[in-house]
Parts: C-alpha cells; sequence; structure tokens
C-alpha cells in the first residue's frame, strides 16, 4: 500500500502479537515496511519496532474485524496467519485495511492482487491440512500414539480437531518437524507445546505385525494391469512419502521405522 | 490359515471393486469410542495404479458358488481360497484405524453357500466393530443379491454406504457372462434399499431418535468393455440410475481381462483405461453441470471422441451457444464452458459481484484459459490472439496425450472433424 515507512515491527509470532502489530499501524496511521517474528533477520537501515503483544488490543482487533469484515473475513485472518506465505503479516495487515474500508465484500474480491494471494495460500494451506488428515500414519508405543509429521503449513492447531475428535479415547501425540511443535492428547485435552527435537522410539513386534499388514495390503490392492506411477505422484507427492509407513517400512525388516 | 496370507488373497480378490470413497457421512465422534466420519471423504493413500486407499477393501470370503466368466473368484477357477471370520477381521480393521491407515471398512464377498449365509456372516462382523468396539468410522458393505430382506436391513442400519453391482451394463450381456445373475435379481435388491432409505427418511422426520439408515446412500457399479455396449448405453443407464434409484455414485470399472473364457476379451486386451476415463468425465458432467446423458451422445454418435473430453467435444458441435460473456452469463451456462469447472464458476460469479472481470482478473482468480478462452467474451472482447494458427487452437483443445497420438499418426493438419474444420476456425474467430 501506499506510504510505507521505515520501520519494521518485530512481534514475537503469536496470532495476538499479529493482532497487536494491526492494530499499531491503525493506532499510528503508518504502514511498516515489514513485519516480522523475533527471530527473523531484519535488514540493514530499518529501523526495527518492538511490537509488545497486548491481549486487550488483540480482542479490539477482533472485534473490529468481526463487525466490519464479518466472521468470513476473520477466518481468512485466522487461516492467513497459519500459511507458509512469505510476508504473509503484510499481506494480512493490507487486506485487514481494505475489509476496514469496503466491508465483508473483500472476502469475495478474488480479482485484487492482495486478496488473490492471500485465498491462494489459504486454499494451500487448507489443501496440505486435508491431505495430512489422511496421511499421517500413526505407531503404537505401550498405547500411545505417536506420529510424526513436516507440512509446508502450520497446520497442527487446526488440524487438532479432528483427530481429537476421532481418536477421543486415545491418547495420541503429532511432532510437526517443520515448526518444531507438537500436538499432545491425552484425557480428553490437547496441548500444543514447542519441542525442538524428536525422534521416535522402535517399533515393537504388535506394531511391526500391524505395519507388516498394511504394507501387504497396499501392495495387494494395486491392479498392476492399471499401474500409473504418474498419477499417484500428483495425488500423493514425493514430500508426504518418508513418514508414511507404506513407503518406508520393509517386511520382516524390523530396523526401519 | 494364517493372517498375512489371508489378508492377501481376500484384498487382491478385491481390488477390482473400483468404489473407495468414504465420502457422503458427516458423523462426529461423540457417541464413538472411536472414529468419526468427513463428508467430504479423506483419502488415506494412492496405490501404485494411483486410485484413491480409502478404506480397508477386502472380500469376506472369496469362496464362491457361482460361476461368472468375468470374475476371479467363480468356482470353476483354480486360485487359493480363504474366508475371514468375524472377529479377526474386526480385529484388524481396528488396528489399522487406529494408525490412521484407513478411513474405514468396505466389505464386499462372494457368495459362501447361500446368500443368506454369506450375510450373516458379514453382518457378525459390522455387529462387533459398532456394538462391541463402539467404531464410529466408515462402513460400506455390498449387498448381497438374493439375501434375504431383513437381513439386507439390518447390514443397512451398521452401514454407512451399501451397494449392488450392476456387473454389466445389459442383460444380454448377463446371460452371456452371469448365468446365475439377472437383471432384476440385482435390481431388487438396489430398489429394497431406496425403499429403506426413503422410509427412514421419512421417519427421521417423524422421530428425532431414529437410527439412520444408509445415510450415504448407495452405489453401483459395472464393468466396462468386456461386452459390446455402447457409451451412449451406459451413460443412459447411469443416469436412470441416479434419476430412479438416486444413486450416489456409479463406477464404471475398466474390464481386466484375468480370466480365461471363450465370450470373453483375450488375455492380452489391454484395459480400456481411456473410456473409462471419458466415462467418468460424462457421468461428472450428469451429476454436476447439469448435463444429460442425450445432449452429450446421440444416436449418430453413440460412442465418446477419444481424444476430446465430452465437455469441450458437445461444445464444439455447440458453438451457436458460444461465446458466452463472463460478466453477465449465469451459473449455468458458465459450468458448460471448457476449461471452467464448479469451483471456477462460483469463483467468477463471487468476484464478478464487486467489479467488472477482464482477462487478467480471470487468471488472478485461478480460471484457466487455455481451453476456456475460445468460448468466452470478457467485456465484449475476445481474450484470443487473432493470430494465432488453427493447429494451436485445436492443440490447446486436446490433452497433450491427444496431440502426441494424433502427430504420430502423421496427420497433414491437425483435425478434429473431417468437414468441420472451417466452420471450427469461423466460430472461434467470431464470423459465425
Amino acid at each position: 500500500m501506499l506510504n510505507r515507512s521505515d520501520v519494521t515491527y518485530i512481534y514475537d509470532g503469536t496470532f495476538n502479537g499479529l493482532l497487536t502489530c494491526i492494530f499499531e499501524s491503525f493506532e499510528k496511521h503508518e504502514t511498516p515496511f515489514n513485519i516480522a517474528p523475533a527471530d527473523s533477520p531484519v535488514g540493514f537501515l530499518i529501523s526495527p519496532k518492538e511490537i509488545k503483544t497486548d491481549e486487550i488490543k488483540a480482542l479490539r482487533v477482533v472485534k473490529g474485524i468481526i463487525s466490519h469484515m464479518g466472521g468470513r473475513g476473520m477466518e481468512m485472518v485466522e487461516d492467513g496467519y497459519y500459511t507458509c506465505l512469505p510476508d504473509k503479516e503484510l499481506v494480512i495487515l493490507d487486506f485487514v485495511k481494505m475489509g476496514m474500508r469496503l466491508g465483508e465484500c473483500v472476502c469475495d474480491m478474488l480479482a485484487v492482487p492482495i486478496v488473490s494471494t492471500l485465498q491462494k495460500a489459504i486454499t494451500h494451506f487448507h489443501r496440505e491440512k486435508h491431505l495430512l488428515t489422511g496421511f499421517i500414519r500413526f505407531s503404537e508405543h505401550n498405547g500411545v500414539l505417536v506420529s510424526k509429521i513436516d507440512p509446508k503449513n502450520r497446520v497442527l492447531p487446526k488440524m487438532a480437531q479432528h483427530f481429537c475428535d476421532r481418536y477421543r479415547n486415545e491418547t495420541f501425540f503429532i511432532y510437526d518437524a517443520t515448526h518444531k511443535e507438537g500436538l499432545l492428547y491425552n484425557n480428553s485435552k490437547a496441548y500444543i507445546i514447542p519441542i525442538d527435537d524428536y525422534i521416535q522410539p522402535d517399533a515393537d513386534e504388535s506394531e511391526l505385525q500391524a505395519r507388516d499388514l498394511w504394507k501387504l495390503f497396499y501392495d495387494t490392492i494395486a491392479i498392476k494391469e492399471r499401474y500409473n506411477p504418474v498419477c499417484r505422484m500428483s495425488h500423493l507427492p514425493m514430500r508426504y512419502r518418508h513418514n508414511m509407513t507404506e513407503f518406508t517400512h520393509i517386511q520382516g525388516n524390523k530396523m526401519l521405522s | 490359515m494364517e493372517l498375512k496370507k489371508k489378508l492377501s488373497i481376500l484384498s487382491d480378490a478385491a481390488k477390482y471393486d473400483a468404489a473407495c470413497t468414504s465420502s457422503g457421512v458427516s458423523r462426529s465422534g461423540k457417541k464413538w469410542n472411536i472414529g468419526s466420519s468427513a463428508a467430504c471423504g479423506i483419502c488415506h493413500s494412492f496405490s501404485a495404479d494411483g486410485r484413491c486407499i480409502s478404506l480397508l477393501k477386502v472380500l469376506m470370503s472369496n469362496v464362491c458358488a457361482y460361476d461368472c466368466a468375468y470374475c476371479v473368484n467363480r468356482r470353476s477357477n483354480d486360485t487359493p481360497r480363504a474366508t475371514f471370520a468375524p472377529r479377526e477381521l474386526a480385529d484388524l480393521t481396528m488396528a489399522f484405524y487406529r494408525r490412521n491407515y484407513i478411513e474405514g471398512l468396505f466389505l464386499s464377498s462372494a457368495v459362501v453357500g447361500t446368500p443368506d449365509d454369506t450375510c450373516v456372516l458379514m453382518l457378525k462382523t459390522l455387529e462387533i466393530l459398532r456394538n462391541e468396539y463402539r467404531f464410529g468410522g466408515y462402513i460400506h458393505t455390498k449387498a448381497i443379491p438374493g439375501a434375504d430382506k431383513s437381513l439386507l436391513a439390518r447390514l443397512g442400519m451398521l452401514s454407512d454406504r451399501m451397494s449392488v453391482n450392476i456387473e454389466l451394463p445389459s442383460q444380454e450381456s448377463l446371460k452371456l457372462l452371469a448365468p446365475e445373475k439377472s437383471k432384476s435379481g440385482i435390481l431388487k435388491p438396489m430398489g429394497a434399499i431406496k425403499e429403506m432409505i426413503d422410509e427412514n427418511r421419512h421417519d427421521l422426520v417423524v422421530y428425532r431418535h431414529t437410527p439412520s439408515f444408509v445415510p450415504g446412500g448407495q452405489s453401483t457399479q459395472m464393468i466396462v468393455g468386456a461386452t459390446p455396449e455402447t457409451d451412449l448405453k451406459i451413460l443412459r443407464l447411469a443416469s436412470g440410475l441416479y434419476n430412479k434409484y438416486r444413486l450416489k455414485r456409479v463406477f464404471y470399472s475398466a474390464y481386466v481381462p484375468v480370466v480365461e473364457a471363450s465370450n470373453l476379451p483375450a488375455l492380452d486386451v489391454k484395459p480400456p483405461l481411456l473410456r473409462e476415463h471419458r466415462l467418468y468425465q460424462a457421468d461428472w458432467l450428469l451429476r454436476f453441470y447439469g448435463f444429460s446423458a442425450d445432449e452429450l451422445l446421440d444416436e449418430k454418435h453413440q460412442n465418446f471422441n477419444p481424444l476430446i473430453d465430452p465437455k469441450c467435444d458437445w461444445a464444439l458441435h455447440h458453438m451457436d451457444q458460444f461465446p458466452v460473456e463472463i460478466n453477465k452469463a449465469p451459473y449455468e451456462t458458465l459450468l458448460r464452458v471448457p476449461g471452467i469447472g464448479v469451483t471456477g464458476a462460483r469463483k467468477i460469479i463471487a468476484a464478478r459481484r464487486t467489479s467488472r472481470l477482464d482477462e487478467i482478473s480471470l487468471r488472478r482468480i485461478g480460471i484457466s484459459l487455455k481451453r476456456a478462452q475460445y468460448f468466452i467474451l470478457c467485456n465484449g472482447r475476445s481474450p484470443v490472439n487473432e493470430f494465432i494458427p488453427s493447429d494451436s487452437i485445436i492443440k490447446s483443445l486436446l490433452s497433450q496425450k491427444s496431440v502426441t497420438e494424433i502427430e504420430s499418426r502423421q496427420f497433414e493438419q491437425l483435425s478434429l472433424f473431417d468437414t468441420t474444420q472451417e466452420d471450427l476456425q469461423k466460430c472461434l474467430t467470431g464470423q459465425m
């Protein structure tokens, strides 16, 4: 947008932090050069301005967005925050500024570059989230189901609902290696916790047997006269496969996970 | 017999069933011990043939009493036989489901003894899953033709979707290849399921706590390419099934020669995959795009053009209805433009409420203009560059595969029709 000042907002990386940045921008009538989370490198000649996360300000922004842009607008802002779009913070800020002026109809203005960019990132986010609800593979270790993913978008917070509903009486743990966080569900309560590293324990006998059976089923169900690796590739891209049992497990081999 | 061996035999026997969807039912996990269901369906993996794996697709048993010529499990075929014990299968389903390998169970069966016996065996499995393990995942059951209606009803109460396979698209073909089956024998359970669904839907309105019967509706499958039916006949049959029996899905399965028989295609015949693909495209046009079977094909053209998709083919034969103005055309008309689908049409409708759309904004919305450009106007102007040669127009309407195929045949000029080449050009440049 017009008149970008040379300040860069530095926030703590949380959603409330981002909302506080939006509040700051509206309050000071300034459009920052960039909004960056605390750990990212800041450019030379740019004066950083640290924005302290303020729950009350964040709540006011939420109320403002909902009253001007409706639930749909709020949903786009929230989903946008979880995407892997470069400079998503600025895109969201511009989107909110537009929305405050024009109302809920911004959500449909797909012909406007900023909305189109945001919408495409959100679609990518939803698609990855949907694919992963199917592609996640749990291993059982002493009654606990554990799994590892490395998605491009931060899908874990939005995916939690699905798995908590499905495995409501189980204890499970999903580790997101890209964003270094884990979802832990135990006794009907879900927590998202930052974790630096996580190594899956070795599989026991019954786990290996289940993997063997699954691998067997996977290999048997394909019709060899219809072999079509290109089609499989477009539905199931390579980057998901190294976490999936049917591609990593070798029958009868106890070493591989 | 070892579980591994059984699974291998019974999933191998089930792989020719095309239906592996887990859609149509939205159920929260609240009332269940484990499991939920999402209306959109979830694919858990894709096998080497590119088909989705969503459900644990197995037969209860492949010990069959029938002798259908096209089937691997026919009585006279020399193949290993196995039968799951109900608890064994239920436990396997749970082990897979907990690890998020699958969305649920797809249970079909050969006819063990009598149809009723088979049903009882399947029923036992479902009862263990639903009532004992309180499993809330998706269950697709194949109705066994000839089984008692009350058994069918009980299976339906525990399943999310049921299906009866039509197998072959006509009575004559059935007589030829599956002498023990008849059209009426197949349509009878299908009709019964429809009646029970209707009844249940009525009850659900009147009584709040009626348990739901086959909430995901029913589907069917037919084999394409084993018998001489035309695409038109198959499509008419499908559209009749959608309208009359309110089926959710009709699956088409390209015939893979698995057994040698005098009245079947030879073993080295390749499955007609392209034809199957065209039928699926047409099926989508019937269900989501408002087309009818007779619009897509007629007595003169009884089969789909292998080189071009059915929608584009239809549009080229109806150039009088094009081009359409993207800023004014109603949703139904937009849907008929080649290259614009349901998502695209919806996006266009939403985006044009706030501003007029030109070519650039269409691209920004995410509409691919490769095909659509020849059939639309943006603000009264066609986005087509007038100077492009007609060869490349045709190329852009075809898939890459078709282009290579035509080129390999070394035509002098690319052509979709023998006579209407010039007409096509005139239409595209706006002279007609």
